[in-house]
């Protein structure tokens, strides 16, 4: 695409814009939002099956469609436009690029991705114990060997994205001091998940705790390297959200009649939206060329985390303008505002606020990453 | 797909049989003129051979290949010349298109007034006709290079009982008569790029009006819609030819006192391409707390860069513009000022002098200064902040204040105030 999107590309958003206003009004969103699962899972058979979601970032050779980085970020921005709820960035973003980034064989990929594909299981991925960004874990997981390909673990991992709803809990930890992906099975013994009270209820968390848990080693991976996709795919996420909040705030401002005339009229007004998309526009030229070069495999994990910090910064910034232009209203739990205000929220610290990806898109510029290390 | 091979061809075998570097360089450009070469994209019977600006470039960059030198385009001639394109009489045309190609006759423009800036049409120039000569009192500012124009493209006011934009008209004056006086402006940088203009019962003799009577603001706006356009190319317009003959020493003189104006232009935009290297030479990129900055910065850099990427690219595949497209001038300010703020920091105690002896050659400490002119000029951060609301966004208009009789508008309170 380079700066535009294809014909072909456009219409795949009109048809995801037309599923989703379908599936996923905020009436749908504030029922799921309030069930343990946190998602249809009908609308989510769906997706997989008619619409081929789940298996749009999975390679052809392993049951999915081969689409690009491209077209899978127009379903991450569409996604997070509509709050749709489901697996999709635990399952097919996170564990889905995982196991596609492992050192597995084939075999094994095609064992997790053709069912991650088809939506027939739902896979969590769980990398965190302490720190929002993964590439800067110690782990303390401990993974022990029983036999050449099974492990037992034992340890903790926090904040594991559709952990509650999954078949398949990949986990990475270090072996012999390198990141390796490990899976276990839903009833595995000694796994515990148990789910958290998090503030963005349209995203579920848990907490897993293992304990001499049964584990099947897949693979070594780089963990900068699948940061990078994630933090790819949030960020295109996050510009669909904001959006969908300047979207709101002008419709609103526009429709408020105050002093005689409506709201929207008042330079005070306009010179915020203005600014807002402002700021909107400069995230997604940042988001898309990401998800560009993600597709030319180059540069990565400055895009990444250029991406990302300019995504939390339009993001919050939208959420903020939202209420603020809302006004009272803007504060209540009926007005829809806070529900894309909190995904605003979660989406910032996960994978790193704007001062976590400073610093890691800075280190990944080869020439300040050298005179730092002649100087430490 | 058209290569364009053809017009290539015939280029090529024009400049082959004409372009003689012994020629002085008005002598050359009459000939150039006369060809229609010089301006392929102007109409044919006005030195030009009708041709479309896809095929013009094409023209000027077989020039350029060749070492051959162009029709002039520096400075604001090439506003004046696509104004009277449009709305001369043949008269007009005839009389100051070629000189306009030659480089033998430069222009300014004299729009902007101390009481009118944003509000162009608020402009309180006065025109009287008396006789059968347009007599001219009042003052113009910010006219880039009008210490030496020969002619300037006026908007004045020549009826104050109707509503603004239809009291105005265009005038083409000639700017060296004795009522007329330019007086350089020097600026908070030290640099004096534009000046003051004042008209004390100065002269237009009656067909120098462009367009008709109360239409300048329509007029206007051909000028500006192409100063737009063209924002960046007349400053760019630069040499990269060079040959023993005299011709081009003279083109480089030309081009020299042409750009003199947009040479801190650079640092007004905030030089962002200084910002890592000055930040490893110093030392800076070692303070984390400074690397956030930096980081910071890059990311509003290329971001930007990006948008005004994603915008041209809409525009080339004929795309209708999107949201992206007018937000460049915005964006720029916030780059610019995002610049100065980082690369203060990374100065440190640098930042405290100015000059040739300061870092980077002084050119640093311009960009410090230089920096807050870049959401003024060309439209205000906040009439931008308007437009893009009213435009892109859809949101109401504000209320008028100015819809009236200009005479009862209500205007800046000082003595000047009609």
């Amino acid at each position: 695409m380079e700066y535009l999107f294809t014909k072909e590309q456009t219409q795949f958003r009109e048809s995801l814009q037309n599923f989703f206003r379908k599936h996923s009004p905020t009436s749908e969103v504030r029922r799921l939002m309030e069930t343990q699962l946190g998602f249809d899972r009908e609308v989510w058979k769906n997706a997989c099956g008619s619409l081929g979601l789940s298996g749009i970032a999975i390679p052809e050779e392993y049951g999915g469609s081969g689409f690009g980085p491209v077209e899978l970020s127009i379903v991450c921005e569409e996604m997070g436009r509509s709050l749709y709820c489901s697996p999709f960035l635990g399952s097919v973003i996170c564990a889905g690029s995982a196991i596609n980034l492992s050192s597995a064989n084939k075999e094994t990929k095609e064992q997790y991705l053709s069912r991650i594909a088809s939506g027939e299981i739902i896979a969590a991925l769980a990398v965190t114990e302490n720190k929002p960004m993964w590439g800067d874990e110690n782990f303390v997981t401990a993974a022990t060997p029983i036999d050449k390909n099974t492990f037992q673990l034992t340890g903790e991992k926090n904040f594991v994205i559709s952990a509650n709803a999954a078949d398949v809990i990949l986990v990475i930890t270090n072996l012999e001091e390198r990141a390796t992906l490990f899976a276990v099975e839903r009833d595995a013994e000694g796994l515990d998940i148990s789910d958290l009270s998090v503030m963005d209820p349209t995203r579920k968390m848990s907490a897993c705790s293992f304990d001499k848990t049964l584990a099947k080693c897949v693979g070594s991976i780089d963990l900068e390297t699948l940061c990078s996709h994630v933090l790819i795919y949030l960020s295109n996420e996050m510009i669909g959200g904001a959006q969908q909040l300047l979207d709101s705030a002008i419709d609103y401002t526009k429709l408020r009649f105050q002093f005689g005339r409506s709201i929207a009229s008042f330079q005070a007004i306009k010179h915020r939206l203005a600014e807002l998309l402002l700021e909107l526009e400069l995230a997604k030229s940042a988001c898309y060329q990401a998800a560009q070069a993600l597709s030319d495999n180059e540069k990565i994990k400055e895009r990444s985390s250029l991406a990302k910090s300019a995504a939390n910064e339009a993001f919050l910034k939208a959420g903020l303008e939202c209420i603020q232009l809302h006004g009272g209203i803007g504060f209540t739990w009926e007005n829809d505002t806070h529900l894309w205000f909190k995904r605003a929220k979660s989406s910032e610290v996960l994978l790193g606020n704007s001062a976590i990806n400073y610093e890691r898109l800075l280190l990944a510029i080869p020439t300040v990453d050298s005179v730092l290390r002649r100087a430490s | 797909m058209n290569d364009f091979s053809e017009l290539r061809k015939e280029v090529s075998s024009w400049i082959n049989a004409n372009w003689d570097p012994s020629l002085d360089l008005i002598t050359w450009r009459k000939k150039l003129a006369d060809s229609g070469w010089g301006a392929p994209d102007w109409p044919k019977e006005d030195f030009g051979m009708g041709l479309s600006p896809e095929e013009s470039s094409i023209i000027e960059e077989e020039f350029s290949k060749k070492g051959v030198i162009g029709a002039a385009q520096s400075g604001v001639r090439l506003l004046a010349a696509v104004t009277i394109l449009e709305h001369g009489t043949r008269e007009q045309k005839d009389r100051y298109l070629k000189p306009i190609l030659t480089g033998e006759e430069n222009w300014c423009q004299l729009f902007s007034e101390p009481g009118s800036g944003s509000d162009l049409a608020g402009a309180t120039t006065r025109a009287d006709l008396i006789g059968d000569e347009w007599i001219i009192n009042g003052q113009k500012v910010w006219n880039t290079s009008a210490h030496h124009a020969d002619f300037g493209l006026l908007v004045a006011r020549t009826n104050w009982d109707v509503p603004k934009h239809e009291g105005i008209s265009y005038f083409i004056i000639d700017m060296r008569q004795k009522e007329v006086e330019v007086r350089q402006l020097r600026q908070m940088n030290g640099h004096a790029s534009f000046n003051e203009v004042f008209f004390t019962d100065a002269r237009v003799s009656r067909e120098n009006i462009l367009g008709t009577e109360g239409r300048g603001w329509q007029v206007a706006m051909t000028t500006l819609a192409y100063e737009r356009r063209s924002f960046d190319r007349a400053r760019r317009v630069s040499s990269d030819m060079a040959g023993d003959a005299s011709i081009y020493r003279e083109y480089e003189m030309e081009l020299e006192k042409a750009n003199e104006p947009y040479k801190w232009y650079p640092q007004r935009a905030g030089r962002g391409d200084l910002v890592l290297e000055t930040a490893i030479e110093t030392g800076a990129i070692e303070n984390a707390a400074i690397r956030q900055e930096i980081a910071r910065f890059h990311v509003l850099n290329e971001s930007a860069k990006w948008t005004a990427a994603r915008a041209k690219a809409a525009q080339k595949a004929g795309q209708p513009q999107g949201p992206e497209g007018s937000l460049g001038k915005l964006a720029a300010s916030r780059v610019a000022q995002s610049a100065a703020r980082v690369h203060t920091s990374i100065m440190g105690n640098g930042a405290l002098l100015t000059g040739e002896g300061s870092l980077k050659d002084g050119i640093l400490a311009e960009v410090l200064v230089s920096t807050p002119a870049i959401s003024i000029a060309g439209g205000t951060d906040e009439i931008q902040k308007n437009i893009i609301a009213e435009r892109v966004l859809g949101l109401p208009k504000e209320p008028r204040f100015d819809s009236g009789p200009f005479r009862d508008v209500q205007k800046n309170a000082d003595k000047s105030s009609t």
